[in-house]
């Protein structure tokens, strides 16, 4: 197992490397100078030729990729061009909303997705089975905008259950510690502020969980009735087992494991993919970083961004492949 | 069996869904009023004095002479106060920091007298002396680091067009800036909300420093950033000028999404909401919690033509799309008819603005005959470029472009719309790769050298003359008008390059549009600027 993780590891050396290449030749085969961008409609011609040399940007392409990566080599993410913050300083509350979100939704997707998928495959074919299967379909193919606007329309507007949009009532703002709410707000004992937070949670969570919910609940109901078609099932309920155990003890093990995979896939999509539910809930999160880098052609952000997000998403990969042999020893790691 | 279990099941699940909503009600009442009680409460009066402000985006520095863009003048023109203010809807010239001020017959130079006893947010004197040190700042820079110094003043200090001679302190409370030549719009740029003066102690640490730890003279103080999220300021209780501001605290709030900004102002999130869908304001106007202001025109929306390419190189094409297109039932379905159809290149509220210009009627007939005159009976195919993003100038950039394909079919021109994502749009635009293309522009500082000049001069070419168009006599007039003191003069200067302008038709402009904000019933005294730089210290609730 140790052998695995190590070899796993280095295996992430040329996927990262080969990333890092990847969105630095992109975002420069894209039009628009940054330095235009920087200086605004007004800029002479003048202001941003110097501009361009100063950030940079009048070297060949290879120089000014070697001297990135010689940055990172040195732990240095480089410095943004539209804050003139260095991305390391600045990134974490961006990345710790998004993972807040990102965490809250896949506790909702998880738990929900695959409670549904164990019942519609127990009772397959009854009215629970199909409705589910049914808003699962739904679930895939909504469009989040409409999703979003028309919750916060009917739970913020309407009921005036939840709030529309943001993380913290910002008459009463959280002072940010770790800047995951929920963490701040319980070291500083403020169950008040907590429950607001866990308030602002529940739309865009509710939002970003949809598609891996109806996904996860599509994924355990096939791989359930796989299992429970096996002969061991069928020796556990001649037994005498109560069908509630032999479902969620002896065939749940089995099933989960494609659902496994899924689900680490899911969390590696949410982080980088909650841009839409970012915008419409206006979420400061890493996603809208990214997107608002994008457009300003803030090279910097997006590169180091991006190499962020992409390493959480294979870091959790690897977490999700050695889970595998925790629930299976049947599964060995060479 | 099997049956009465799943519904057992089904039934607990309902039975703990609805708790748990039941629940996130949290009492009798929604968040928003909740909390105002409760803010109210901690003043220990009945009266609520946070204002939160809902606005599409962050800033990017709340130091305002380091950049262009408008989201961080929404905030510091409340921190900071500059030596003169524009009216308080409009941009004529009115004292501010300077309580008077006297220009020289020349038009060279200007005397300010100081108010005095001002005090910065950190404690240091506001006087003469701080005034030079933020004018020696800005000259000592450099493009990347004070862009709007750059262009409204002619470069920095050793540069050969820098308009600024000196600026000289003359005791406690006088300043005397003496130009190289004289400049029209002088005493407007000075307005501007990036020549705001700021604390010489507080720059003086370093200028990346300050950009997050502002401290001016303003109604507000700096309290907190949390970015993409919020920007906290607070009343300013040494202010100056009494009983001002009104309010304790305002919180500028980001949220980009135009609709969700509505919901949370519907929901009473938020007090105050920036950038309202023209389609919604009728919804505001008949809820009977909301008022739904108008912040005066100070824009154009237009359809450029690049004139460097076939057929726009002919002035009698640039004609006939100019009668081809139906601006008036363009107003109508997108912009709800909350614009003024545009004739010129700037909005009548502009001194300058030649009224005498007729405007292209919609006239697809004289369109068609133009055509032929050119030599194109059958028309011809081109690019429409279409905008990727709304602005207040151009709410819905697609839909816009699709009427007038619509309009250009009817006379034979058989336009394709095409888009790109917004900075390659302009990029591209910019190298003149566009045939036809949508952009709009919003006015500065209120001057018609902010209008004219920087979108159809030649010297723009390559930065904000995306057409192209290229006019000696327009040019004679632009530069003359720069340096002519007399304003009745300058205004005829400008009043012939319009003239010109219409005739020579590079634009075909669209509309000169009313941008909306919402707000809460009981907010008052607040007043939008055409800038779309607001003072809030009037704002209270009732």
């Amino acid at each position: 197992m140790f052998n695995y993780t190590i070899k796993r590891l280095l295996q992430l050396i040329p996927v990262l490397l080969g990333m890092t290449f990847l969105v630095f030749m992109l975002i420069r085969a894209i039009p628009g100078n940054p330095a235009q961008v920087i200086l605004g409609q007004q800029a002479t011609k003048e202001a941003v030729e110097a501009l361009t040399i100063k950030l940079g940007l009048d070297q060949p392409w290879y120089t000014q990729y070697f001297s990135y990566l010689g940055g990172i080599l040195k732990g240095d993410l480089g410095e943004s061009m539209r804050t003139r913050l260095p991305v390391a300083d600045e990134i974490w509350p961006y990345l710790a909303a998004t993972l807040e979100l990102a965490l809250f939704a896949m506790i909702i997707a998880v738990v929900v997705g695959i409670n549904a998928g164990i019942i519609s495959a127990w009772f397959q074919n009854s009215w629970f089975d199909y409705s589910a299967m049914v808003l699962a379909l739904v679930g895939v193919s909504m469009p989040i905008f409409w999703l979003g606007l028309m919750g916060q329309w009917a739970f913020a507007i309407e009921l005036q259950w939840l709030p529309t949009t943001g993380r913290e009532n910002v008459r009463d703002p959280v002072s940010a510690i770790t800047n995951l709410y929920i963490i701040d707000t319980l070291i500083q004992g403020r169950f008040d502020q907590l429950w607001v937070v866990i308030k602002h949670l529940i739309l865009p969570g509710l939002a970003l969980a949809t598609i891996p919910m109806a996904i996860i609940a599509r994924m355990t109901r096939s791989s359930m009735l796989e299992v429970m078609r096996s002969d061991y099932i069928r020796t556990a309920r001649a037994k005498g087992q109560k069908m509630f155990w032999v479902v969620y003890k002896h065939a749940l093990k089995n099933a989960i494991i494609p659902v496994l995979t899924i689900i680490g896939l899911q969390i590696g999509l949410l982080l980088g993919g909650a841009i839409l539910t970012e915008t419409i809930f206006a979420w400061p999160g890493i996603g809208r970083y990214i997107y608002d880098a994008i457009n300003f052609r803030d090279y910097p952000v997006i590169q180091s961004g991006i190499l962020i997000v992409a390493f959480i998403f294979v870091m959790i990969n690897l977490i999700v492949d050695l889970l595998y042999g925790l629930i299976d020893p049947r599964i060995k790691y060479d | 069996m099997r049956k009465g279990k799943l519904w057992s099941f089904a039934l607990i699940m309902l039975l703990v869904l609805s708790t748990a909503l039941a629940a996130c009600s949290g009492g009798d009442d929604k968040e928003g009023n909740g909390d105002k009680d409760k803010d109210a409460a901690d003043k220990g009066g009945s009266e609520n004095k946070t204002l939160v402000f809902g606005r599409g985006g962050d800033s990017t520095s709340l130091d305002p002479s380091r950049v262009t863009e408008g989201e961080t003048f929404k905030v510091t023109a409340n921190l900071f106060e500059t030596l003169l203010n524009f009216g308080e809807q409009d941009t004529t010239v009115q004292p501010g920091l300077a309580k008077e001020y006297d220009t020289s017959e020349d038009g060279l130079t200007y005397t300010f007298q100081l108010e005095e006893g001002v005090k910065f947010h950190d404690g240091t004197d506001f006087n003469a002396e701080a005034v030079v040190k933020n004018f020696e700042r800005w000259a000592n820079g450099d493009a990347d680091t004070f862009p709007y110094y750059n262009s409204m003043f002619g470069g920095f200090k050793d540069d050969e067009d820098h308009v600024i001679e000196s600026v000289k302190a003359d005791g406690e409370s006088t300043v005397i800036i003496t130009l190289k030549r004289p400049q029209a719009p002088f005493l407007k740029n000075l307005a501007m909300s990036m020549f705001a003066i700021s604390s010489p102690e507080a720059f003086e640490k370093g200028d990346d420093e300050y950009e997050r730890n502002p401290v001016g003279t303003g109604p507000f103080k700096f309290v907190e950033w949390k970015p993409n999220e919020t920007i906290t300021i607070e009343k300013n209780e040494e202010y100056w000028q009494e009983g001002l501001p009104k309010l304790d605290r305002v919180i500028f709030q980001a949220i980009p999404d135009n609709s969700a900004r509505l919901n949370a102002l519907l929901s009473g999130e938020i007090d105050l909401a920036d950038g309202i869908n023209p389609a919604d304001g009728a919804k505001i106007e008949d809820n009977d919690a909301l008022q739904l202001f108008e912040r005066p025109s100070m824009n154009v929306g237009y359809l450029g033509l690049t004139v460097t390419r076939e057929p726009f190189d002919k002035k009698e094409v640039r004609q006939a799309m100019n009668y081809a297109i139906d601006k008036q039932s363009i107003i109508d379905s997108f912009f709800e008819g909350r614009a003024e159809v545009a004739k010129n290149a700037m909005p009548s509220s502009i001194s300058g603005y030649n009224d005498e210009v007729e405007a292209y009627a919609y006239d697809p007939e004289k369109a068609k005959e133009l055509l032929k005159e050119a030599g194109l009976e059958d028309g011809f195919e081109m690019e429409l470029w279409a905008m990727p993003v709304p602005r207040p100038y151009m709410p819905d950039g697609t839909k816009v472009a699709e009427a007038i394909q619509s309009n250009l079919a009817d006379v034979g021109i058989k336009a394709k719309i095409v888009s790109y994502e917004w900075a390659t749009y302009l990029d591209k635009a910019s190298k003149g790769e566009a045939d036809a293309f949508m952009l709009g522009w919003t006015g500065d500082n209120g001057d018609a050298d902010n209008f004219l000049y920087v979108l159809l001069d030649e010297d723009n070419i390559g930065s904000n003359n995306y057409t192209y168009f290229k006019n000696d006599e327009t040019h004679k007039l632009f530069l003359e008008a720069q340096t002519e003191v007399d304003e009745d003069k300058r205004i005829e200067l400008y009043k012939q390059a319009q003239e010109i302008l219409h005739e020579e038709a590079p634009w075909v402009p669209l509309a000169h549009s009313i941008p909306l904000l919402g707000g809460a019933k009981e907010l008052t005294g607040f007043v939008p600027h055409p800038t779309g730089s607001d003072l809030l210290s009037n704002v209270e609730f009732k």
